[in-house]
């Protein structure tokens, strides 16, 4: 084998110790981003993350924090989806549809039937779409990208055409979704109580399964995974399904936070999830991955969301500066770490 | 002649199904002539720029999300501009600002070395931030003739629209294919180490097809406005049209395979299907649904044809 330029580069033997431990511990930098971007964000309104230096009283300002926390959760949530997904080497683009249709069809269906069917009708949506890719994906050998997009187009039409049917019902968004979307305790939101379960759920299925370990087996190489006896679609089948149900779910604690239901309601999640997954280390090319990084993501993403509201700018400057801080990030990221 | 078929065996299978749909067209509604075929040529000018764009990306072995936010950049500097200088210079400015909006695409892609994916993901927003910042609400203006240009048809049956789409693309695409980038790319979408140590310089290469890419796009923007007679700074439903059509056109997601001419006859067969069904008086929602299943299906049917020939 010859000698890759990116080796040769980084010789410097220390450098090259400290990058595969930034690689195998994202995280860890991440974090460190993360808090650098909170004190800049410090410094240009000073007070709004620690009170006293705007001379007000306490020393952190739960509510900013848990305001941050609330409004990343739903976009850590949708990243779970991508960081799945990407394991196997996928993405799932239609995760922020699917969120919007059970969203909307948890609202509509609530006046009629009562919170508990509406609510699991809902998340039956989310898990069809998902046996739909994974049949696609793992059945017919579709690629993921073209074949998420697709349902996800199949999937507006449809949510268009169910609106006419439902448009005289009016909605209703279940109390329990709405405590825990705006409730707070203890000025933390209750998004927490679904979150914190979800993320050890996902972080446990990710490194202590052997479910989780056939992601990574088939994102490394699914040659060699089908020929160690992986039955590979039906691993996509579940994923996909998995992905579905994890994405209505957002949708409805997403619902609860916004509490007006509309057709498009978390359609912008979706770009930012797939940003946040690559922010916090996960592989497009599958095989690697943690959803750890990508919770940390969601929030680095929120604090420049905020830092660029702070500045008020024009929205499209908004727009573009976002987009240049994704490839910022993950270019820094690919060349500390020397990975893809 | 056997071999000539077989090498072009999914196109002519393309351009077989496309005739079929446009004599089912006929036999839904004998009035369809000329004027239909007119409207139908116009409406896919703007898809068809931009399959041809995200097909030589998909060549050389990327792929660009953000092709919809160059398309709205493009359209609306060539509308703003057009309220202060003629059509002719208008028109020049843009192609370049699409040239090296692609080639700023592909140089970040090389320089980077993050994934095409996430760079053209990210560009998407950065894009469609710009289009939002050269003109926030729908304005600017269409010159009358350059508007007339794509009206018409030149003989029966030929229309005008047609005409322009195909000399714009040849003019960028056969120069290219018949030289040394052409090879170049399909090398590098093929093979990339391979590409490498043959020498070919693997960075330019990939520069080069996302300005091509860029050029493209800049034309499906202004095919846009001429269109619509008004720059609109918001994206169009362009990224999954384009892919589809260019995976229905027999390029192969990964690179190095398919042409051109198979993806632009796939851009007329998805728009025809959606006539179709507006002459069978189908309610635009369901056709939304019906046009997204067959697109599915259709890439399914692909993806089996190509499992199986690999398998075998």
């Amino acid at each position: 084998m010859s000698i890759h330029p990116e080796q040769t580069a980084a010789s410097d033997p220390r450098l090259v110790r400290f990058g595969r431990y930034l690689a195998d511990n994202p995280v860890i930098p991440l974090i460190a981003f993360l808090f650098f971007l909170i004190s800049l964000l410090e410094v240009m309104r000073p007070g709004i993350v620690l009170p006293f230096l705007g001379g007000r009283e306490g020393i952190i300002s739960t509510f900013w924090v848990g305001n941050l926390i609330k409004f990343a959760i739903p976009l850590a949530m949708i990243a779970a989806c991508q960081v799945l997904t990407m394991l196997t080497a996928g993405i799932d683009l239609s995760a922020g549809i699917v969120a919007t249709c059970s969203a909307f069809v948890c609202a509509t269906l609530m006046p009629l039937i009562g919170p508990v069917p509406a609510v699991l009708i809902a998340m039956a949506v989310g898990v069809v779409v998902g046996l739909v890719n994974g049949f696609g994906v793992g059945v017919v050998r579709v690629h993921p990208l073209i074949m998420t997009l697709g349902t996800g187009l199949i999937a507006t039409g449809c949510l268009q055409v169910y609106q006419r049917f439902v448009i005289a019902t009016g909605t209703e968004i279940p109390a329990f979704l709405e405590w825990l979307g705006t409730g707070r305790t203890f000025a933390m939101p209750n998004g927490l109580f679904l979150f914190i379960p979800f993320a050890i759920f996902i972080i446990w299925l990710m490194r202590a399964t052997g479910f989780g370990r056939l992601l990574f087996a088939l994102g490394s190489n699914e040659h060699a995974a089908k020929l160690s006896g992986v039955r590979s679609w039906q691993v996509f089948l579940a994923l996909y399904a998995l992905s579905g149900l994890i994405a209505s779910v957002a949708g409805l604690l997403y619902l609860g936070m916004i509490r007006a239901p509309s057709l498009s309601l978390a359609n912008p999640l979706m770009l930012p999830s797939v940003a946040a997954a690559v922010i916090g280390g996960t592989s497009i090319f599958g095989g690697r991955g943690s959803f750890a990084g990508a919770i940390v993501g969601a929030l680095i993403l929120r604090v420049i969301d905020t830092m660029l509201t702070l500045l008020q700018m024009p929205e499209g400057a908004r727009i573009a500066l976002f987009g240049l801080i994704i490839l910022l990030v993950t270019a820094l990221y690919v060349r500390i770490t020397g990975t893809r | 002649m056997t071999r000539l078929v077989q090498k072009h065996a999914w196109v002519l299978g393309l351009l077989v199904l496309l005739i079929a749909l446009l004599g089912i067209t006929k036999l839904i509604q004998p009035s369809f002539g000329a004027t239909g075929l007119e409207s139908l040529a116009r409406a896919a000018l703007p898809f068809a720029f931009a399959t041809a764009a995200m097909a030589i990306v998909v060549i050389v072995g990327g792929i660009d999300l953000s092709i919809a936010s160059m398309m709205a950049v493009c359209g609306v500097t060539a509308a703003v501009l057009m309220q202060s200088m003629g059509a002719v210079p208008a028109i020049v400015i843009t192609l370049c600002i699409g040239t090296a909006m692609g080639a700023i695409n592909g140089a970040l892609i090389v320089i980077t070395k993050v994934p095409d994916i996430v760079v053209t993901l990210a560009m998407l927003f950065v894009w469609e931030g710009v289009a939002l910042l050269i003109l926030s609400t729908p304005g600017g203006n269409v010159t009358e003739a350059m508007q007339g240009i794509i009206g018409g048809s030149i003989l029966p049956g030929l229309p005008m629209a047609l005409v322009v789409m195909a000399v714009a693309i040849a003019a960028v695409w056969m120069p290219v294919r018949r030289s040394k980038i052409g090879l170049s790319i399909y090398a590098v979408g093929s093979d990339e180490l391979a590409a490498f140590r043959s020498g070919v310089s693997v960075g330019w290469t990939k520069v080069a097809a996302y300005a091509l890419c860029g050029v493209l796009a800049a034309m499906g923007g202004m095919s846009l406005i001429m269109l619509t007679g008004i720059g609109e700074p918001v994206p169009g439903p362009y990224l999954l049209a384009s892919v589809a059509a260019v995976v229905l056109g027999g390029v192969v997601l990964g690179g190095g395979r398919g042409g051109l001419l198979g993806p632009i006859i796939a851009v007329f067969i998805l728009r025809i299907i959606r006539t179709i069904l507006t002459l069978a008086a189908v309610d635009p929602n369901v056709t939304t649904i019906v046009e997204g299943v067959i697109m599915v299906a259709v890439v399914m049917l692909g993806a089996i044809v190509t499992y199986r020939g690999v398998r075998a």
